[in-house]
C-alpha cells in the first residue's frame, strides 16, 4: 500500500484576513522576489490542469510587451465543482488581492474576471465588494484595476484560450497551442490566467511564507484543496483538504458506508472503483482534481453515469474539430447500441480505441479528457454497461 | 416579438463598438427580453458593423443567448449527474403538470419557458434549476408549487 496522509482538515481560504497588510507587503518586494515565493510554494493550478502558478507568472513576466493582462477564470462548469461559487461568495477580497499580487509580478494592470453567466446572482455583491477593494488598491499604492465579463452558459469557455476569445466577443473556440497565453493571451497580449481558488492560495503564501505553505500536502502537491463534495453523501459540501490523502480516507469521512465508486475531477475525470480506493492518492502525483468528487453508492447504474456524462460533453463540445465533436457522438450511440443489445459486448472495446484517438487528435482539453470518464467508467464496471 | 426601441443605443454607448462589445451588448438585450430577435441582431450588427452573420454565429454558440423566443421568466432545472440522481426527473414532471408545458416549451401567455441545462454548480444542493438569473436549490415539489405560484401572482 502507498504511504499516504490522514485526512486533514484546514481553513485558510475562508479565513477572513486583512488585505491592506498582504498588499503593503507585496508592495515592497519585486517581481522578482513575489515569483521566487510562489515558485518556492509549489503551488499548481488549482482548477484542474494542475500547471505550477510561478511558472506561468515567471513566463509573463519575462515578456517585454507594454500590456499584459492578469484573466481570472471563474468560469467554473466541471460537473461537481461549486468551490469557486463559495469563494466569491465569501472572501471574494481575496481574488482581488491575488489578482494585484499577480499584476504586481507579471506586470500588469489590468485585471479581469470571467464568471460564468450562472453565477450572474452574485454579480452586484461583487462589484460592491471591488469598488471598495478598488480604494483598497489606491491607498497602498497599486495601479492595477479589475472588472467582470459574463460567460453566457459555455462549459468550453473554462478552457482559457475559448474563454479569450469569448471575452473578445467571439464564440469560445479554443485557439491552438502554442503560442501560449503568457506570450499571445487575451486580445494577442502576454496573459496569466489563473483559476480563483488558485489566486487565494497566493495571497496565503504571501501572507504566511512558502516555508510554512509547503508543510501542508505532499511534496508533489503542496498546500490545501477546497474539495467540492457531492452525490452520495450524507455530507455534500465544500471542504478545504490537504492534497495527499488516500481516496479509503476520503471515502471513510464523506461515504455513506456503501460507497462503490467515486469520479474524481468531474466529468473530464477518473472514476475510481472501491477495490483502488486504499492506492489512490488525491493529488497530483496520484489522481488530480479540480476538486468535484463524486460519491456513488451501489444503487447507481454506472451506464447513467456515463450515458450523462457523454451528453454532457456531446452537447458542450464546441464542435471545431472532428475527433471531439464526432468522437462524442459515436461514445454515446456506442454504448447505447451496446445496452440495447444491438452491437456486441465487444464493440466497447473499438470505442475505447475511440477515445484514445480522442486523446491524441483533439484540439483541446474538452476532447481529450473525455477518455477518461470513458474508459476508467467502462473498464471498472464493464458489466454495468453492457446488462 | 419586441421593440428594441434605444436598448440597443444604450447599450452601444454604455460598452463601445469594439468587437469585445459584443457579448455585453447581446447579454444586455438578453437581460431585458430573454432572447434575440433577428432585428436585434440586425441592429447590433450595424451599430458595430461587422455581419450580421458574426453577430448570429456568435450568439447560437451560447445556451443562455437564445435566439429563439423565450419567456419572461426562463427556468432551467440542471440535468447533470447529481441533480439527475436526487430526483431532477420529479422537479419537471412537477413543472410540467404545473405550466402545462413540456421541456423545450413556452407557456402561451408568455410568462414561462421550461429548459433543462448542464451543471450549474450547486450539486451540493440538488436537484436546482435557474429562473432567469436566480438559482433555486434542493427543490421538491412542494417547493417548485411554491415557488412557481409567486412567480404566477408577480
Amino acid at each position: 500500500m502507498m504511504k499516504t496522509k490522514k485526512i486533514s482538515k484546514v481553513d485558510l481560504i475562508f479565513e477572513h484576513i486583512d488585505p491592506r497588510e498582504i498588499l503593503i507587503k507585496v508592495h515592497g518586494m519585486s517581481s522578482e522576489e513575489i515569483i521566487e515565493e510562489i515558485l518556492e510554494s509549489g503551488l499548481k493550478g488549482r482548477g484542474g490542469a494542475g500547471f505550477p502558478t510561478g511558472m506561468k507568472w515567471k513566463f509573463c513576466s519575462e515578456e517585454k510587451e507594454k500590456t499584459k493582462y492578469i484573466v481570472c477564470n471563474a468560469d467554473e462548469g466541471e460537473p461537481g465543482t461549486f468551490k469557486d461559487r463559495e469563494i466569491l461568495d465569501r472572501v471574494a477580497y481575496k481574488v482581488y488581492a491575488g489578482m494585484a499580487i499577480a499584476g504586481k509580478a507579471v506586470g500588469a494592470k489590468t485585471g479581469i474576471i470571467y464568471l460564468r453567466g450562472e453565477y450572474k446572482f452574485l454579480l452586484p455583491q461583487l462589484r460592491m465588494e471591488l469598488d471598495s477593494f478598488h480604494k483598497l488598491l489606491k491607498e497602498t499604492g497599486y495601479d492595477f484595476e479589475i472588472d467582470f465579463r459574463l460567460g453566457s452558459g459555455a462549459y468550453i469557455c473554462g478552457e482559457e484560450s475559448a474563454l479569450f476569445e469569448s471575452i473578445e466577443g467571439k464564440r469560445g473556440e479554443p485557439r491552438n497551442k502554442p503560442p501560449y497565453p503568457t506570450t499571445a493571451g487575451l486580445f494577442g497580449k502576454p496573459t496569466t490566467i489563473n483559476n480563483v481558488e488558485t489566486l487565494v492560495n497566493s495571497v496565503i503564501i504571501m501572507k504566511y511564507g512558502s516555508d510554512r505553505y509547503k508543510q501542508m500536502g505532499t511534496r508533489y502537491s503542496t498546500g490545501a484543496k477546497v474539495f467540492s463534495v457531492s452525490g452520495d453523501t450524507p455530507i455534500p459540501g465544500i471542504y478545504e483538504l490537504e492534497l495527499g490523502m488516500s481516496l479509503f480516507e476520503f471515502v471513510k469521512e464523506f461515504g455513506d458506508g456503501d460507497t462503490k465508486t467515486v469520479q474524481v475531477g468531474g466529468a473530464a475525470g477518473f472514476c475510481v472503483p472501491r477495490k483502488l480506493f486504499a492506492n489512490t492518492v488525491i493529488g497530483f502525483e496520484g489522481v488530480p482534481t479540480g476538486g468535484s468528487m463524486k460519491l456513488f453508492n451501489s444503487s447507481r447504474s454506472m451506464y447513467n453515469v456515463l450515458h450523462n456524462y457523454l451528453e454532457f460533453f456531446t452537447e458542450e463540445s464546441c464542435g471545431q474539430c472532428t475527433p471531439c465533436r464526432v468522437g462524442c457522438q459515436q461514445l454515446l450511440k456506442g454504448i447505447e447500441s451496446v445496452k440495447k443489445g444491438e452491437s456486441q459486448s465487444t464493440y466497447l472495446n473499438e470505442l475505447i480505441k475511440l477515445a484514445d484517438t480522442m486523446k491524441i487528435a483533439s484540439k483541446c482539453g474538452l476532447g481529450q479528457s473525455v477518455g477518461n470518464a470513458f474508459k476508467s467508467i467502462v473498464e471498472n464496471f464493464r458489466e454495468e454497461i453492457i446488462y | 416579438m419586441y421593440q428594441t426601441n434605444n436598448l440597443v443605443k444604450d447599450l452601444v454607448k454604455k460598452y463601445g463598438r469594439r468587437r469585445d462589445s459584443l457579448m455585453p451588448i447581446l447579454q444586455g438585450i438578453v437581460e431585458k427580453h430573454n432572447f434575440l430577435t433577428d432585428d436585434a441582431m440586425v441592429e447590433v450588427a450595424t451599430e458595430l458593423d461587422i455581419s450580421a452573420a458574426e453577430v448570429y454565429g456568435t450568439a447560437s454558440f451560447y445556451s443562455f443567448l437564445d435566439t429563439e423566443p423565450r419567456g419572461k421568466y426562463v427556468i432551467r432545472v440542471c440535468k447533470t449527474i447529481t441533480c439527475s440522481m436526487k430526483g431532477k426527473h420529479e422537479i419537471i414532471e412537477a413543472l410540467e403538470d404545473m405550466l402545462k408545458i413540456k421541456v423545450g416549451e413556452t407557456t402561451s401567455n408568455g410568462m414561462f419557458t421550461l429548459l433543462e441545462t448542464n451543471c450549474m454548480g450547486w450539486c451540493h444542493k440538488a436537484p436546482a434549476m435557474l429562473i432567469n438569473d436566480t438559482p433555486y436549490t434542493e427543490l421538491t415539489r412542494g417547493k417548485i408549487i411554491k415557488v412557481i405560484k409567486e412567480y404566477m401572482e408577480k
